[in-house]
């Protein structure tokens, strides 16, 4: 694998023409996927969770078209995802208390109106820059709507925001919004469209510049566009599909609170579309699955699981900065080129000596915690009590097995997955 | 006159603890190009390490151990994960300081609890030093603006008139030409963010006792910390010193003053309905806000900031 190979960006190059079968098959299995999923967890928390993923995946994927292709660093992204979330939520009470012929089935496209608007407006002064003072310009509008929102009582709520209720208006596709299965169908519906249409805006003119803006502003008014401009277009439906998001929360929760614009959000979202990949169309799906998995399961477990996102982050962020995505396609290039018998050991010493290591830091984080207070650790037979060395020395012989050993592989070269990229 | 003088004192207080903070952050994002996110993290863990020192060695030593300890710690943050993620970019940097003080937030959660702390100053400190309209003024108050008035002066004395600060002034700013001269540039950054943390750390032992000690006190100062360092121009001491007394002043007037924006329009002659939605919210509830206006306006409006040499 050469230097040039290994810097190309994940994305499939322009101008690449995949048969039509290979173009369809992901769209397919994706669909086969959310038909098949309530089958699979028809529990009522497999619903929640699966609502939830469901919404962050098109909020993910709408950050993502900021950051990944437009080189868009936003800390400010919940302020379209709220106001789409209220605009929908309003008209939500509005089509109860006025009795108006809307299905709330459609909500989410009056989330993308409002979101698109806001972008729109706001958007203006904010795209005037680009790299770190359009960074610095999102967190200042992120907390001035986020202090804004508590201040408006009656459109935001204050603190106990605004209620709905779903189950009112006419049905569309005779679908009833009332139990979280039905809102299933609703929210598979739309990351479905929604995925699709941003796909779809990646293969416009538009969406290809906005690759182009990223890579190479000083370059793009060559030929003989705006790079301002198309970060402005670019921004506008990025605020759209944000809000769609937030449409798609609204009905889904049916409150929102203003708390929905904090900061809290905004880094959420980062994390999600960063720790999935910003290099492939697909990342920030698997970052979202993968956070409000680790948010809604492994917060039963234990008090940590913020840390271990932080940790999966920072790790992310020095040694994989293509995130998960990247070692996706990793695979798949050696599967295409035929060398992946080669490369499977370097890759199964490289997930084992990364397992080590993270056996190690849980086993120490998870002994920190019950350090003031907590009962003893309980681990297959096992018993670690805080107080006592023993814990921490085999959770500090684990850490330095497993950093060894990553080191000792990256250093010999193997271009596992835990290789650092060039 | 007693609230004038009061919000003046609050303000004076308020804007030198944002200056502590600032005036490391200011060097730092210079020297980066990047704002580090993590700076006010820094000053947690200064809050925190002198609240788990002071109970055993007491506040004195603490007051000096704890911002050492948070310098060394910035200074291997740089060398260890800064460093080798610069290759990769701004944003990549930027994510970086973000993912970690994320991850400080999170840790000092796991070693201290998700409740706020008791540190407390020491008896010395926190018994009245004048009285004023009949309120008392804590000296530890007057403390900390003595500490952060030295700050300004040392560093400005180090900077301008040391050859050191003579070293670190050009390597901000043509890097390249300082190495070829045979400095050694990456150590100088080590330093800097070693004692840009250093102080946030100071900042942290004092500010920690004054305001509270708690996981969240990262995250409710950073924000207007950057705010400070690009009103008052990248790089510039004396800018983030104005940026932070103008900042600090804003906040507590608008806290002070009662008025609403309906009272401000019929004061010019607009008659408006004195409790309506928009007209009813008081300047004290936008006093958060106006920071962020304000960094709003400056970066679309004078994006190098008010004495910053280079544009953000």
């Amino acid at each position: 694998m050469t230097a040039i190979d290994r810097a190309l960006p994940a994305m499939r190059p322009v101008g690449v023409r995949s048969s039509p079968l290979a173009a369809v098959a992901p769209w397919l299995l994706g669909a086969a996927i959310l038909l098949a999923l309530p089958f699979v967890f028809p529990s009522r928390t497999g619903f929640t969770i699966m609502n939830a993923i469901g919404i962050n995946v098109v909020f993910a994927l709408s950050y993502n078209m900021l950051l990944g292709q437009g080189g868009m660093l936003s800390f400010g992204h919940a302020v379209w995802f709220g106001l789409g979330g209220f605009a929908a939520m309003h008209m939500m009470v509005a089509i109860d208390k006025l009795a108006l012929p809307v299905p709330v089935f459609l909500l989410p496209l009056v989330g993308f109106a409002a979101g698109l608007l806001a972008g729109a407006v706001l958007g203006w002064p904010i795209c005037r820059r680009a790299g770190t003072p359009f960074a610095m310009i999102t967190l200042g509008i992120g907390e001035l709507i986020a202090a804004a929102g508590l201040m408006f009582v009656t459109v935001f709520g204050g603190e106990e925001g605004i209620k709905g209720d779903r189950v009112v208006g006419p049905m569309l596709f005779g679908l009833d919004l009332g139990p979280q299965g039905g809102v299933y169908w609703f929210i598979a519906f739309w990351v479905f469209a929604a995925a699709l249409a941003m796909w779809a805006f990646t293969r416009t003119p538009l969406g290809r510049l906005s690759l182009a803006v990223r890579d190479n502003p000083d370059r793009v008014p060559f030929i003989g566009y705006d790079p301002q401009r198309v970060r402005y277009l670019v921004f506008m439906v990025a605020s759209g599909f944000a809000g769609l998001a937030g449409g798609m929360a609204a009905v889904n929760y049916e409150i929102l609170t203003p708390q929905i614009f904090g900061a809290l959000t905004s880094g959420n979202v980062l994390l999600m579309a960063f720790i999935g990949g910003l290099g492939a169309f697909y990342g920030p799906i698997l970052g979202a699955v993968l956070i409000v998995l680790m948010q809604s399961m492994l917060s039963d477990y234990t008090e940590g699981w913020q840390l271990y996102v932080g940790l999966l982050f920072m790790g992310l962020v020095m040694f994989a900065p293509g995130g998960l995505a990247s070692m996706v396609e990793g695979g798949a290039r050696a599967v295409r080129r035929g060398d992946w018998r080669e490369r499977a050991p370097a890759w199964a010493s490289g997930a084992l000596a990364f397992a080590v290591l993270a056996a190690g830091i849980v086993l120490l984080v998870e002994l920190a915690f019950r350090a003031h207070g907590g009962g003893a650790l309980r681990l297959a037979g096992l018993t670690l009590r805080p107080g006592d060395a023993m814990g921490w020395i085999i959770g500090i012989a684990l850490v330095s097995l497993g950093a060894g050993l990553l080191r000792l592989l990256t250093r010999r070269g193997h271009d596992g997955d835990t290789a650092r990229p060039a | 006159m007693e609230v004038v003088v009061f919000s003046l004192l609050n303000g004076l207080l308020y804007g030198l603890l944002l200056f502590m903070l600032s005036s490391g952050l200011t060097l730092i994002f210079s020297m980066m190009g990047v704002l580090n996110f993590a700076h006010a993290s820094f000053y947690m863990l200064g809050a925190y390490l002198a609240y788990a020192m002071g109970g055993q060695i007491g506040f004195w030593p603490a007051l000096f151990l704890a911002p050492v300890l948070v310098g060394v710690a910035g200074a291997l943050v740089e060398r260890y994960g800064l460093r080798p993620v610069h290759a990769n970019g701004h944003v990549a940097e930027l994510l970086f300081t973000f993912g970690l003080a994320y991850l400080i937030e999170e840790i000092v959660k796991l070693f201290w609890g998700k409740q706020p702390v008791p540190y407390r100053v020491p008896d010395v400190l926190s018994q009245p030093i004048f009285t004023l309209f009949e309120t008392t003024y804590p000296a530890f108050r007057v403390f900390m603006m003595v500490v952060a008035l030295l700050m300004f002066g040392v560093l400005w004395l180090l900077l301008k008139r040391t050859r050191a600060g003579l070293m670190i002034q050009a390597a901000l700013t043509h890097p390249h030409m300082v190495g070829h001269l045979g400095h050694n540039v990456p150590l100088i950054f080590m330093t800097v963010f070693g004692i840009g943390c250093a102080l946030a750390g100071l900042a942290g032992v004092i500010g920690g006792a004054i305001l509270v000690t708690e996981p969240g006190m990262a995250h409710s100062l950073g924000p207007i910390v950057f705010v400070v360092v690009v009103v008052g121009g990248m790089g510039s001491l004396t800018g983030a010193f104005v940026a932070s007394l103008l900042i600090g002043m804003l906040q507590t007037f608008a806290i002070a003053v009662g008025a609403s924006i309906g009272d401000l329009l019929r004061l010019v002659g607009i008659p408006v309905a004195p409790h309506g939605e928009l007209t009813g919210i008081t300047l004290a509830q936008i006093a958060p806000m106006l920071p962020f206006l304000l960094l709003v306006l400056i970066l679309i409006f004078r994006p190098r900031g008010l004495m910053g040499a280079r544009e953000t």
